[in-house]
């Protein structure tokens, strides 16, 4: 195949480029000069962005994982494995962003040896940590095919559901710690954002963003790389994330009313404002989308149904690490933040990072259906058992 | 025995001598700072009050009892000491800065120039309070700790002339030792004591004199309790403190969370293998029975 050079792969390499100038910045000169990180922020969009919300938008692996090996639910093994490719690269992305944003990143492993039990970040760090080994253990059936090594293949297949319910569990701690991490500081953010229930929020969105992002991510591999998933598993798949969708927005609902911040939606605030993005996005569009007749069952329809669940989903966890502080930073120390060029162009560097990982790992593994079915007829993922999926279970688009 | 500073802002005169020593105990540059900092352990605020007057208002960490710092970090570099100071160890902390985001009152500060940041905050001068005239010296006058290894307080080495010079600057009018701060007062607006004791004079001091404070101890119950306490005679919110607080301990607040963990985790892996094996038992079940009837279906084949 002749490489051609396209108008995104020209965008992809100007992105990273900038990215590269930031990196050295930060590292040559540091926190200070490099991002508009201070004593009054000292979290942003690193954390913000890379981290907290880069989390989520992983959790399709844990979410796909668990309904393909621990539901059975064998009609969309199809997705298991780009879904768990993506989380492995998100989570591998997220420690990249991490080791910019730690001021000591060469001592990290102190995390290991120095343990803070009482610290939901210690909490955090080691959830991250063994899910990121648990991910790349359970990837590793792609590489072993490709490099035919099949005795190692055949020991990762008997220890793949042990492996799944390991992540599912981990998965279920620190998606939902990385909420419990702003429990500590009920004093400096706006009632919209902090809740006693945060750590159930947080788990149960990245449930919703985890299909999103699975969605999204079948979309435009379809498109770039003419590798096609059946529409009506992807409007399946689109119909339990609206499920999850309404489960969240309920439990959401129904804590702001406890809380009595129902009416502060009304108040004309740059909090307000946010608070509605937060609701167009992740509630009202994708709901309209996805209801209206003759688009919601279309590949499209649904697309933009997920889109809109993860910017929605992205504005909520901006919203939790950012907005929510920043009445209290801008009235205790009369100063916002934003973050610099430095800052932005590391996070938009990582991102397309992400898409360039996941185009190789596409193009030289085997990924996607029609490389995993001559697989499937030697021997099954999670059983062991010689079987066909596309005998047992058929999976035939209708249209 | 748990030791506190209190400050009582009626009898600060702004004369600046706690800043002066703090700067020079740690060895900061003595130039006027409007914030607290890397740098900047403890500031002097003026305030023009309504009614004419001016007060002073000293800011500093506010040493908790039980500190959020201390809870967030996640290598436990923060730590509150039996003798009430909330220190920290340089060596352990990995810059995630989640003590700066946890702390209520925004106390830790973070070397934001440096190649390889730390976290910094005042420390109630609690190594320093804990130098004795008696320690052994190595060769090249170089204090030494009792491991026999050169004592270090906030990355420095100390020497023989530092160390003498620490000992004068933390030993009081009584002969205790106390922070900087507190024994460079001169008007006894910072007083270092007994943490009981400090609170019983404190109330004393309002109950006796409802005219000249503000019926409240700032510090007696503010997010569980501190060991620094502040009285006022103009309300607190006036003057910038942060009141808008919890009066529990905040740590409570992620440990209420995190205490449930290994719980969620036996029940949710049971849940799981559980879901799992009926699943995966269904699909046995499914297929036996497919066999059963392709069988019979073979057999009455042979039979017809």
């Amino acid at each position: 195949m002749v490489r051609k050079i396209t108008f995104w792969k020209i965008v992809a390499a100007l992105f990273l480029l900038g990215g590269g100038i930031a990196t050295i910045v930060r590292f040559g000169w540091g926190l200070g000069a490099s991002t508009n990180l201070s004593d009054m922020t000292p979290w942003g969009l690193w954390i913000g962005f890379d981290v907290v919300t880069g989390v989520g938008l992983a959790a399709g692996g844990f979410t796909i994982a668990g309904i393909v090996y621990i539901f059975n639910i064998k009609r969309f093994k199809p997705i298991a494995r780009p879904a768990i490719l993506t989380a492995f690269l998100g989570y591998t992305l997220v420690i990249v962003g991490l080791m910019f944003d730690l001021g000591r990143p060469w001592v990290i492993w102190h995390a290991l040896i120095y343990q803070n039990p009482h610290s939901v970040l210690f909490e955090v760090a080691m959830c991250v940590m063994i899910y990121t080994t648990v991910l790349a253990l359970e990837f590793s059936p792609v590489v072993l095919e490709r490099f035919r090594l099949h005795k190692a293949l055949k020991v990762m297949k008997a220890l793949t559901v042990p492996l799944i319910i390991l992540g599912i569990l981990l998965s279920m701690l620190h998606q939902s710690s990385l909420g419990s991490l702003y429990l500590i500081v009920p004093q400096k953010m706006h009632p919209f954002w902090y809740s006693p229930l945060l750590p159930v929020l947080f788990f149960v969105s990245a449930i919703c963003v985890g299909l999103g992002m699975t969605i999204v991510e079948s979309y435009l591999s379809a498109r770039a790389f003419q590798k096609t998933l059946e529409t009506p598993l992807l409007r399946e798949l689109a119909r339990i994330m609206i499920g999850v969708l309404l489960v969240f927005f309920t439990l959401r609902f129904l804590d702001l009313g406890n809380r009595g911040a129902l009416p502060l939606l009304f108040d004309g605030s740059f909090e307000a404002a946010m608070m509605w993005l937060e609701l167009g996005f992740m509630l009202i569009i994708p709901l309209v989308l996805f209801n209206v007749k003759g688009w919601g069952r279309t590949r499209r329809g649904l697309f933009f149904t997920a889109v809109s669940v993860v910017l929605g989903f992205v504005t909520n966890r901006l919203n939790v690490t950012m907005t929510s502080v920043e009445r209290y930073y801008s009235e205790h120390f009369g100063q916002s933040y934003f973050p610099s060029i430095g800052e932005l162009a590391v996070t938009i560097s990582i991102v397309t990072l992400g898409f360039v990982l996941f185009a190789m790992a596409v193009k030289y593994l085997p990924i996607f259906p029609h490389h995993v079915e001559e697989e499937e007829a030697v021997i099954d993922l999670a059983t062991g058992r010689t079987e066909n999926i596309r005998t047992s279970s058929p999976v035939t688009d209708p249209s | 025995m748990s030791h506190a500073l209190l400050i009582d802002l009626s009898l600060c005169v702004g004369c600046g001598a706690c800043r002066t020593a703090c700067q020079e105990i740690h060895h900061f540059p003595d130039e006027e700072n409007t914030v607290l900092n890397d740098k900047n352990f403890t500031l002097l605020e003026h305030h023009q009050l309504k009614d004419g007057n001016e007060l002073w208002v000293r800011r500093m960490c506010q040493h908790c009892v039980e500190p959020a710092c201390a809870s967030a970090c996640l290598v436990g570099a923060l730590e509150k000491t039996a003798d009430g100071a909330v220190t920290w160890d340089t060596n352990k902390c990995i810059g995630c800065r989640y003590c700066m985001l946890a702390c209520p009152f925004d106390i830790p500060k973070y070397e934001w120039h440096a190649m390889s940041p730390k976290v910094r905050k005042c420390t109630m001068c609690h190594a320093e309070r804990h130098l004795t005239a008696d320690m052994k010296t190595d060769k090249d006058g170089f204090v030494l700790d009792r491991r026999g290894e050169r004592m270090v307080i906030e990355d420095r080495t100390i020497k023989i002339e530092d160390r003498d010079h620490i000992i004068e600057m933390t030993t009081g009018a009584d002969g205790g030792r106390a922070s900087a701060c507190s024994v460079a007062c001169p008007a006894e607006a910072t007083v270092y004591g007994d943490r009981e004791t400090l609170l019983a004079e404190a109330t004393r001091r309002i109950k006796e004199a409802p005219d000249s404070y503000v019926q409240k101890v700032y510090g007696k119950s503010e997010v569980g309790g501190t060991s620094v306490f502040y009285i006022s005679p103009v309300p607190f919110e006036d003057l910038g403190f942060i009141t808008k607080v919890e009066h529990t301990p905040l740590p409570e607040k992620t440990w209420n969370v995190l205490k449930h963990i290994p719980n969620v985790v036996v029940t949710a892996g049971v849940a799981l293998g559980a879901v799992y094996w009926i699943t995966s038992r269904r699909d046995d079940v499914r297929r036996f029975e497919e066999e059963q009837a392709a069988n019979k279906k073979q057999g009455g084949n042979h039979g017809a």
